[in-house]
């Protein structure tokens, strides 16, 4: 209970953070060249500046700076996001919209790569510095190394272009009209090749963390009792070792959330998923600031919460941490 | 010296060396071997490598010289990895050690700070500077090194913390010195080393998150960039896929060398570290 007391008060104290900074942002992208009327107008082919200032009125671009803010961060407080003068649409809607395929997609790519980088990086850690442990190191440095929207191409190339096994993006068949579990199969069909793609770099630094977790631990004390007492290498690793391994790995993914979200822009862009990430580019294209600053928004939130889902996953792990709270 | 033999003893941070030499050395006659403007019209478009001896590389969509490209791109990638770098691991020092050493309020609201950064993944931040500043290659570079330097900020104060009430720095603070020179002349000589390791690893996100930048098209569209040439190649990809293909080998070459030369560094920097492991 004391711990989830201070997971609540951690939650507390990040949102006045996220407020400050999206106040800090707002005033940033008032410096931005051109607005959202000006990507309009040229977007609808010139237009003359009697209109200009009419839909500038209309979307409330007239008023100073501070005025802008301070309505800004109002209706925010509100979970308003504002209205998106690209799509037509509130930009809460626009992002709604978009957000199941990030998810599925941050979602499969972390399990794939705690699940692959706890595997491997077990294996390695069994037999260091003999060949499995060089060959799983080596990929490992070469998967942090690969640029992903590279590697996304590269398996579009060879397992959608030569091989002809997975489809070459979007989110599903087009036209096909499936529903239910239908549906759902032609979904992650489309998602295999994102999510290794996606994966690639997490995996490479969940692998590390893991062996490096996993010699650490093999030293301890309680490691040479329990094989003192006779259990099999097999259990000992299991339920002695691998348990407090995995402490370190828990955190990574709080850690990693951030850069992973970050990730699928380049991925959803290469593999044409109607996602987030993607979304967020096309609004930089498209000069769409109030989208932006909402995925911005979404984003941290997105953020806060995995961390804090990380903290009582934490205290679940490790009794320790509730009893000194 | 004994850190520089003990970082010749392995064979890996010896490849690491060898292959970051070898992308430097490209980058330094890239003007000796393709005097022309790699970006300029060079012959007919999409030939395979191979088939012409005077594109040995071949040639991209729009027919420019895909050797000349990445001889260049040797330059900007280095150059944008290196500057960012600086200017993160700068901020971060500064920042980290400021907070470290006076602690207090201006550590809480600098740690505030840091957080806020960290809680906004760097990617989008990034998008959102390139959005407000333009995407001109300095433009870019800046804002590269303005979303890296939260994790050495972390770092450079974990250490001040550990170091500001040794012996050494109170016996300094009896003899009246001045925080600028118990700061820059005590403590931050011995906390700089892990930080100067963690330099590769910024510099290795670097390059990538620029090679990401401009793949998209949001980066510098006038300087030949690894990324740049990926993006362009990408409307071909289902035929002429090399065009894709050879930069991406290049910029995970590079990344490569610059992680293994760090990790080289770190073990022989921390020789207890490497003999645990």
């Amino acid at each position: 209970m004391k711990f989830l007391a201070y997971a609540a008060r951690r939650l507390a104290a990040s949102l006045p953070t996220l407020l400050i900074l999206l106040a800090g942002l707002f005033v940033l992208l008032q410096f931005a060249p051109g607005d959202t009327v000006d990507a309009l107008m040229a977007q609808a082919g010139g237009g003359d500046a009697v209109m200009a200032a009419e839909l500038r009125r209309f979307y409330g671009l007239d008023l100073s700076v501070p005025e802008r803010l301070a309505a800004y961060l109002w209706r925010l407080v509100r979970l308003d996001l504002g209205f998106s003068a690209i799509y037509n649409k509130p930009v809460a809607t626009v992002i709604l919209e978009r957000l199941t395929p990030t998810l599925l997609l941050m979602a499969s790519s972390l399990s794939l790569a705690f699940a692959a980088g706890m595997v491997l990086g077990v294996l390695a850690a069994r037999r260091v510095n003999g060949w499995p442990d060089t060959v799983i190191s080596t990929l490992g440095l070469i998967f942090y190394a690969t640029p992903s929207f590279w590697f996304g191409l590269m398996g579009i190339v060879v397992f959608a272009v030569k091989l002809a096994w997975l489809p070459p993006g979007g989110y599903g068949t087009v036209g096909a009209g499936y529903a239910g579990l239908r549906l759902m199969l032609d979904i992650a069909w489309h998602l295999i090749l994102p999510t290794v793609t996606l994966a690639l770099i997490f995996l490479a630094i969940y692998l590390r963390i893991m062996r490096a977790a996993m010699l650490e631990v093999l030293n301890l004390d309680f490691v040479r009792a329990a094989r003192a007492k006779g259990l099999s290498e097999t259990r000992v690793l299991v339920r002695h070792v691998l348990r407090n391994a995995l402490l370190p790995m828990v955190t990574l993914i709080g850690l990693q959330a951030g850069t992973m979200l970050g990730g699928s822009v380049v991925v959803e862009s290469v593999f044409s998923l109607p996602g987030l990430g993607r979304l967020a580019y096309e609004s930089v294209v498209q000069r769409d600031l109030n989208t932006l600053l909402g995925i911005v928004f979404v984003s941290a939130i997105l953020v806060i919460v995995v961390n804090f889902v990380v903290d009582l996953l934490y205290a679940k792990l490790d009794p320790r941490i509730t009893a000194t709270g | 010296m004994a850190a520089f033999r003990r970082y010749l003893r392995s064979p890996a941070p010896v490849l690491g060396l060898v292959l970051l030499m070898a992308v430097i050395a490209m980058a330094l006659c890239a003007d000796l071997v393709f005097p022309r403007d790699p970006l300029a019209l060079a012959g007919r478009p999409l030939q395979w490598p191979g088939t012409n001896p005077r594109f040995w590389l071949g040639t991209d969509g729009s027919g420019r010289d895909i050797a000349a490209q990445i001889f260049h791109g040797a330059r900007v990638s280095l150059l944008i990895g290196v500057v960012a770098t600086a200017i993160a691991i700068a901020l971060g020092i500064a920042i980290g050690a400021v907070a470290g050493f006076y602690g207090g309020g201006v550590d809480t609201v600098l740690m505030r700070v840091t957080e806020a950064f960290q809680t906004l993944p760097n990617f989008i931040l990034l998008l959102v500077l390139v959005a407000v500043f333009g995407s001109d290659i300095v433009t870019v570079t800046v804002s590269i090194g303005a979303v890296s330097w939260p994790a050495p900020a972390r770092l450079t104060r974990a250490e001040v913390l550990s170091l500001r009430n040794r012996e050494f720095v109170l016996a300094c603070r009896t003899l009246g010195m001045g925080d600028l020179r118990l700061i820059l002349g005590e403590i931050l000589p011995n906390a700089l080393p892990p930080v100067i390791v963690y330099a590769s690893v910024v510099m290795a996100v670097a390059i990538l998150l620029e090679s990401a930048l401009a793949f998209l098209g949001l980066s510098d569209p006038n300087v030949a960039s690894w990324g740049n040439l990926i993006g362009t190649g990408r409307t071909v990809i289902r035929s002429e896929w090399y065009v894709s293909a050879i930069p991406g080998v290049a910029i995970l070459v590079t990344v490569l060398a610059v992680s293994l030369v760090g990790q080289g560094l770190n073990d022989a920097l921390n020789p207890r570290l490497k003999e645990r492991t």
